[in-house]
C-alpha cells in the first residue's frame, strides 16, 4: 500500500513540482503540502490526472495552531474511486490570508468551505455565498479557534415575560473543569505551589 | 406574498405576472426526518431552489472533544448517527488504533463485523420504512420498528444500552458475548427474512410507492462525482463502490457479501439496493457468528490503551494503578495526524484525527456522509414537485445527529 502511495507522491511530485511543497507519507497515507496560490490548478490537476483521477472531495477541514506564525491549517481529503487511493492536502495559512475556493472543481466544496469560514472564520476567495452554516443566525465568533472558549459568550432562554427567546451572556456557577491528571512529577507543565520560591535558592 | 412584493400592481398590468412562491420546509415537518428547514422557492408546484439551512442540532461536538480524553470521546459518537451508533464509534476507534498500532483480538474484530452489520439492519429498516411513509404508507414503519425493537434488545444484551452503545473501545470490544446472545442473534437472523419479504411485498411492487419514487431524484455519476456521494447514493446509481470492499477494514475480507447496485439512480433504485443491502448484512451477521462460535479468546488486546482484567485487578498492584490512570488520566496517543472511514450505513464515515501526544486530541473532525448528500438537495430537488422534495430527503437518509454535529 505505501509502495504505491510513494510511487504516486513521487509521480505528482515530477509532473507538478512547483505545486508540491513537500510531501511525504505516514501512517499509510499520502500528505502533501501545497502553497494557497496553486491550490486550484493542483486540484485540478488531481482530478483530470489518468494516473491520479482523484476525482471526489472527500473532506475539507481547518486545524488551529495558534503559537504558528501561520496560524490556520486547511486541511483537504480526495478519495479516487477509479485508483482506489485516498491523498490528503494541507495548505497553511496566515490568520489574515485568503484560500482559493475550489468550488469550480468540486462543487461539493461549497458546505465544507462555508463550514471552514463558520468554524475558524478562514475566508475563500471565490466563494459564491459565503454564509455560516452550523452555528446559530446572527452568532458572533469562531468556535474551533483555540482561543474561542468551549463554554461559549452567550446563552439563550425562553424569557417567560417577554415571551421570547433572549440572549444573555454565560453565567456559570462553577468554573468550567478542566481536569488535569499529569502527576505532578513527570509531564505536568505548570509550577506547583510552592516550587516558584526554588529560584532564589 | 412571501417574496417581499408589494400590493397588487402585477394585477393591473395587462399581463399577469407570475412571482415565485417561498415556503418553509420544516424545521418541525415530519417528513424533515428531524430539524431540517428548507426554503423552497416554488413555481407552482414545481421547486426552483432549495436552500437546506441546518446546524440547528448543532451541538458543537467537535469543540468539545478537544477537551476530553479520547475515552470520553467515544459515546459522543453514539449521539451523531443515532440510528446505528456503534458504526459511528468504529471509525474513532479504528483511527485511534491505527495511531497507536494496537492490533485488535480477533475475536473483538467479528464481534465489531457482527454489530457493524446490525447497526446497518437497524439503519436501513429505518429508512425504508418512514421513507415509505414519507410517501404516503402507514403500515411499513410499524413493522420494521418491531424488528428494530428486537435488534435494540441484542444491543442491550451486548452493552446494556439500547442506543448509546459506548460499546466498541479503543484496542476491542468493551465485554465479551454471552453464547446465549449469539443463538438469539442467529435465530434472529432466519426469523427476519419473512419480515422483509412483507415489508416487500407491502411496498415493491406498491403502485403508489413506485409512482412517488421511480424516476424521482435521478443521480448520475457525474452527480456522485460532483458532490461527494458515498453509500447507497453512489450504488443506487450502478456503481459498486463499498469501503467494505475496497479499502476493507477490521476483517471484511474474509467474509462473503454481494454489493447490489441499482441501475437508474432514482429513490426506487436505492430502496431495492437498502433492500438487497439487508439481505447481505444477514448473510454477514450469519457467517460471524459461525466465525465466533470457533474463535474464543480475549476481546480486548491487553496493553496501555485498554484496562487490564478484572482478576489482575484483583491481584497486581502495578494493574490497579494502571487501571485508575487509564480512566483518570486517560491512555496518550502518539503524535500524528489520520483519516479512518468506515462504510457506515449511510455512506462514509470519517474521522479526520489530529494527535499531539497528549492524553486529547488536538483536533477531531467528524465527516459525516449526509453532510453531502444533503448539500446536494438543490441540484436533486430541482425542477421535482414539491411532494417529491419529501421523497428525495428520504431516500437520502440524512440524521441531523451527525449532519450538525
Amino acid at each position: 500500500m505505501s509502495e504505491a502511495l510513494n510511487e504516486l507522491g513521487q509521480h505528482i511530485e515530477l509532473k507538478r513540482p512547483n505545486c508540491v511543497l513537500a510531501w511525504d507519507v505516514t501512517y499509510g497515507e499520502l500528505n502533501i503540502d501545497v502553497a494557497p496560490s496553486n491550490l486550484v490548478e493542483f486540484v485540478e490537476y488531481l482530478k483530470s490526472d489518468r494516473n491520479c483521477q482523484f476525482s471526489s472531495l472527500v473532506d475539507i477541514t481547518g486545524v488551529d495552531y495558534p503559537e504558528r506564525a501561520k496560524r490556520f491549517d486547511v486541511v483537504y481529503h480526495f478519495l479516487s474511486m477509479y485508483q482506489n487511493q485516498r491523498i490528503r492536502l494541507r495548505v497553511s495559512i496566515r490568520e489574515d490570508d485568503m484560500v482559493p475556493s475550489i468550488i469550480d472543481v468540486h462543487p461539493s466544496a461549497n458546505w465544507f468551505e462555508r463550514e471552514v469560514f463558520d468554524m475558524f472564520g478562514i475566508l475563500f476567495s471565490g466563494h459564491p455565498d459565503l454564509r455560516r452554516i452550523l452555528t446559530d443566525y446572527g452568532f458572533r465568533g469562531y468556535p474551533l479557534r483555540k482561543d474561542f472558549p468551549t463554554t461559549g459568550y452567550t446563552e439563550v432562554r425562553y424569557d417567560e415575560a417577554q415571551k421570547r427567546v433572549v440572549y444573555e451572556p454565560v453565567n456559570l456557577v462553577q468554573e468550567y473543569r478542566q481536569f488535569d491528571f499529569m502527576s505532578p512529577w513527570d509531564g505536568a507543565n505548570y509550577i506547583l505551589p510552592g516550587d516558584e520560591k526554588q529560584e532564589n535558592t | 406574498m412571501m417574496d417581499g412584493g408589494k400590493g397588487f400592481e402585477d394585477a393591473l398590468t395587462g399581463e399577469q405576472k407570475i412571482r415565485n412562491f417561498n415556503i418553509n420546509f420544516g424545521p418541525q415537518h415530519p417528513a424533515a426526518h428531524g430539524v431540517l428547514r428548507l426554503v423552497l422557492e416554488l413555481d407552482g408546484e414545481i421547486v426552483e431552489r432549495c436552500d437546506p439551512h441546518i446546524g440547528l442540532l448543532h451541538r458543537g461536538t467537535e469543540k468539545l472533544m478537544e477537551s476530553r480524553t479520547y475515552l470520553q470521546n467515544l459515546p459522543y459518537f453514539d449521539r451523531l448517527d443515532y440510528v446505528a451508533p456503534m458504526n459511528q464509534e468504529h471509525a474513532w476507534c479504528l483511527a485511534i488504533e491505527k495511531l497507536t498500532g494496537v492490533e485488535v483480538p480477533r475475536r473483538a474484530s467479528l464481534i465489531r463485523v457482527l454489530y457493524s452489520e446490525i447497526g446497518r439492519i437497524l439503519n436501513h429498516l429505518l429508512n425504508v420504512t418512514t421513507q415509505a411513509m414519507d410517501v404516503g404508507a402507514l403500515t411499513p414503519p410499524l413493522w420494521g420498528f418491531e424488528e428494530r425493537e428486537k435488534l435494540m434488545v441484542f444491543y442491550e444484551r451486548a452493552c446494556g444500552a439500547r442506543l448509546h452503545a459506548a460499546y466498541f473501545r479503543p484496542g476491542g470490544v468493551h465485554q465479551d458475548l454471552p453464547p446465549e446472545l449469539l443463538d438469539d442473534i442467529e435465530a434472529w437472523s432466519h426469523e427476519f427474512p419473512a419480515v422483509l419479504d412483507d415489508i416487500d411485498g407491502l411496498l415493491t411492487e406498491n403502485r403508489i410507492f413506485k409512482q412517488r419514487n421511480a424516476d424521482i431524484g435521478v443521480v448520475t455519476e457525474e452527480d456522485i462525482l460532483n458532490y461527494g456521494f458515498s453509500g447507497v447514493m453512489v450504488r443506487g446509481s450502478g456503481l459498486a463502490w463499498d469501503l467494505r470492499r475496497a479499502q476493507p477494514y477490521e476483517c471484511y475480507d474474509e467474509f462473503e457479501f454481494q454489493i447490489p447496485v441499482g441501475k437508474n439512480g432514482d429513490c426506487y433504485d436505492r430502496y431495492l439496493v437498502r433492500m438487497e443491502e439487508m439481505r447481505q448484512s444477514l448473510s454477514i451477521i450469519q457467517q460471524a457468528i459461525a466465525k465466533l462460535r470457533d474463535c474464543p479468546g480475549d476481546v480486548l488486546a491487553r496493553g496501555k490503551i485498554t484496562p487490564p482484567s478484572r482478576s489482575d485487578m484483583k491481584t497486581s498492584m502495578e494493574s490497579l494503578i494502571h487501571h485508575f490512570k487509564l480512566y483518570t488520566e486517560g491512555f496518550h496517543v502518539p503524535a500524528g495526524e489520520v483519516y479512518a472511514a468506515v462504510e457506515a450505513p449511510k455512506g462514509e464515515f470519517g474521522v479526520y484525527l489530529v494527535a499531539d501526544g497528549t492524553n486529547k486530541p488536538y483536533r477531531a473532525k467528524l465527516r459525516a456522509p449526509g453532510y453531502l448528500h444533503l448539500q446536494a438537495m438543490d441540484h436533486v430537488a430541482k425542477g421535482h414537485q414539491l411532494a417529491d422534495v419529501a421523497a428525495i430527503i428520504g431516500t437520502m437518509d440524512v440524521v441531523f445527529g451527525e449532519i450538525d454535529r
